[in-house]
């Protein structure tokens, strides 16, 4: 009798807190990332996160190469965002060189921008469902995603690199059979997002996923959260509408900034489900406000990358997942000195923590999922020990705790 | 009201034809590419003038120039950005609409 009973207590103990591994390879993630998750029972405690799974060491890679071999080699650093980067870097690239690309090209660039935005939330909506275990859903919303990628592929050859943008302008026109594809299109997939809207307006979703993952907006502001994560915990931010680039800044009175203030995981949702709508507002105005001109400068690309004198740039645009931002340093011989990239993920990552803890293990998927995590887009910062030859990617964390250790020392 | 709506959506799926299609079973009903898809490289050696302008922005290190100032290609390692074939003087280089690039033999990916 003493021995079962030494037994159950033994047991108690061991269950009072327990640390699991939560990834990097998880059938419930769609990206490798470690969270080494604390848990009281159901309850999650605490929560500790590890990156690197996907360090490629793009910044690396471009300083080697000349400039227009880094815009099709900074396309590779995410798929789904590709267009926000090769935007990003050929906005400072035309900064440095005093390039001015003409209306129609900056219009273009905002049509596929806008577009992309819609086939990446499209995604996110997808992989959401998939997490809530709404499989019909899911196979819904990436359906109707197919179509935009179709129209990628009549527009610039390819459905996810589009290699779009060219120094000083874009690579490929439309024709007049194109935008009126392109409307027809939009028709199509507003109606099948508003009804995927309304699916994810019934009960059984709302029930899911309302007051799960909450990150309040004293947390968003303090933690710097970007994009829809922050606009759905009330923050009113978008670089857009802040600092506008490309076309944004004729097209301001044409769509709205979307803000929630649930903090949810529905929010958050909710930010994005509206967002396509405005998306397709944006690329309703610029479809009829067209202008006409040359899409790029007449001379060639390699000349006019040779043109590029020595400078840094810092460029800003707002990518389907938040704030995105490049320092390019070009050495004045068509190469690159330095490139460092700031992704929305990266500053995202940081705001899981106050909205995992107190949830249970089972909403982890889906809260984790509905910050859109892009990993392969974040890992970067690597720190090479040469006395012992280790080599180790740190987070922000480790790195303040490092340099408070430091100081400390002194 | 909403049952109602949920057998509607449910009949109707049922009897519609289904969204994907069968890969390459026959050509006729292969998904058609658009015209600016870019796929499998093309060369026309006779109207390459050796300007070499390809091999220095190619991304991906493809092009290497051979001894008779002409170019050859490492089609295994292109990334179809499509950048060869816009800042070719002559047009000599093409992206064809062939997007099916694998073989058995390594040596049938090097473009001469």
């Amino acid at each position: 009798m003493t021995a079962e009973r030494d037994v159950e207590r033994e047991v108690e103990v061991e269950y009072t807190r327990l640390r699991i591994p939560f990834g990097p390879i998880h059938p419930a993630l769609k990206e490798p990332v470690l969270l080494r998750v604390s848990v009281r029972g159901e309850e999650v405690v605490d929560v500790d996160m590890a990156l690197g799974h996907v360090h490629r060491g793009i910044e690396l890679l471009a300083e080697g190469r000349n400039l227009i071999q880094t815009l099709y080699l900074i396309e590779r650093i995410c798929g789904i965002c590709s267009h926000s980067h090769t935007t990003c870097f050929i906005q400072a690239l035309e900064e440095i060189g005093g390039i001015t690309p003409s209306k129609r090209a900056l219009y273009l660039r905002t049509l596929i921008f806008e577009m992309e935005r819609i086939h990446s939330h499209l995604l996110l909506l997808g992989v959401i469902a998939y997490e809530i275990g709404f499989d019909t859903l899911f196979m819904f919303t990436w359906h109707v995603r197919e179509k935009i990628l179709d129209l990628f592929e009549k527009i610039t050859g390819n459905r996810i690199h589009h290699a779009m943008n060219t120094i000083g302008g874009v690579r490929w026109d439309l024709t007049p059979r194109m935008v009126e594809e392109i409307d027809a299109y939009m028709r199509e997939v507003e109606k099948s997002v508003k009804y995927i809207h309304n699916v994810f307006m019934d009960g059984t979703v709302e029930k899911r996923v309302c007051g799960l993952g909450v990150l309040s907006y004293d947390d968003a502001v303090k933690l710097c959260v970007v994009g829809p994560t922050a606009r759905g915990s009330g923050v009113d931010i978008d670089v857009r509408r802040d600092h506008p680039y490309a076309a944004y800044d004729e097209l301001k009175r044409d769509f709205s900034v979307v803000v929630e203030r649930g903090c949810d995981v529905y929010a958050r949702t909710e930010v994005r489900i509206l967002e396509i709508f405005e998306s397709i507002n944006i690329i309703r105005a610029i479809l009829d406000r067209l202008p006409d001109g040359p899409i790029r400068p007449k001379e060639n690309v390699f000349r006019l990358m040779r043109g590029i004198p020595e400078g840094e740039a810092i460029s800003l645009v707002e990518a389907p997942r938040g704030e995105l931002l490049y320092f390019v340093k070009t050495d004045g011989s068509g190469g690159l000195k330095r490139l460092k990239v700031r992704t929305p993920t990266f500053s995202n990552l940081i705001g899981l923590k106050p909205m995992l803890i107190g949830c249970e293990i089972a909403d982890v998927p889906v809260i984790v999922a509905s910050i859109d995590p892009c990993l392969s887009c974040t890992n970067r910062l690597i720190v090479i020990d040469q006395e012992r030859g280790e080599s180790n990617v740190i987070d922000v964390d480790s790195l303040r705790h490092r340099v408070r250790r430091r100081w400390m020392r002194q | 009201m909403k049952f109602g709506k949920m057998l509607r959506d449910a009949l109707r799926s049922l009897f519609r034809k289904p969204v994907t299609v069968e890969y390459l079973t026959k050509p006729g009903r292969m998904v058609p590419v658009s015209e600016r898809f870019r796929g499998r490289l093309t060369y026309d050696r006779d109207a390459c003038i050796g300007c070499l302008l390809c091999v220095r922005v190619c991304p991906s290190g493809v092009i290497a120039s051979t001894e008779d100032m002409k170019v050859a290609f490492n089609i295994s390692r292109c990334i179809l950005c499509g950048q060869c074939a816009e800042i070719c003087p002559k047009e000599a280089i093409k992206l064809s609409t062939q997007f099916e690039i694998i073989t058995g033999n390594k040596n049938g990916l090097i473009l001469k």
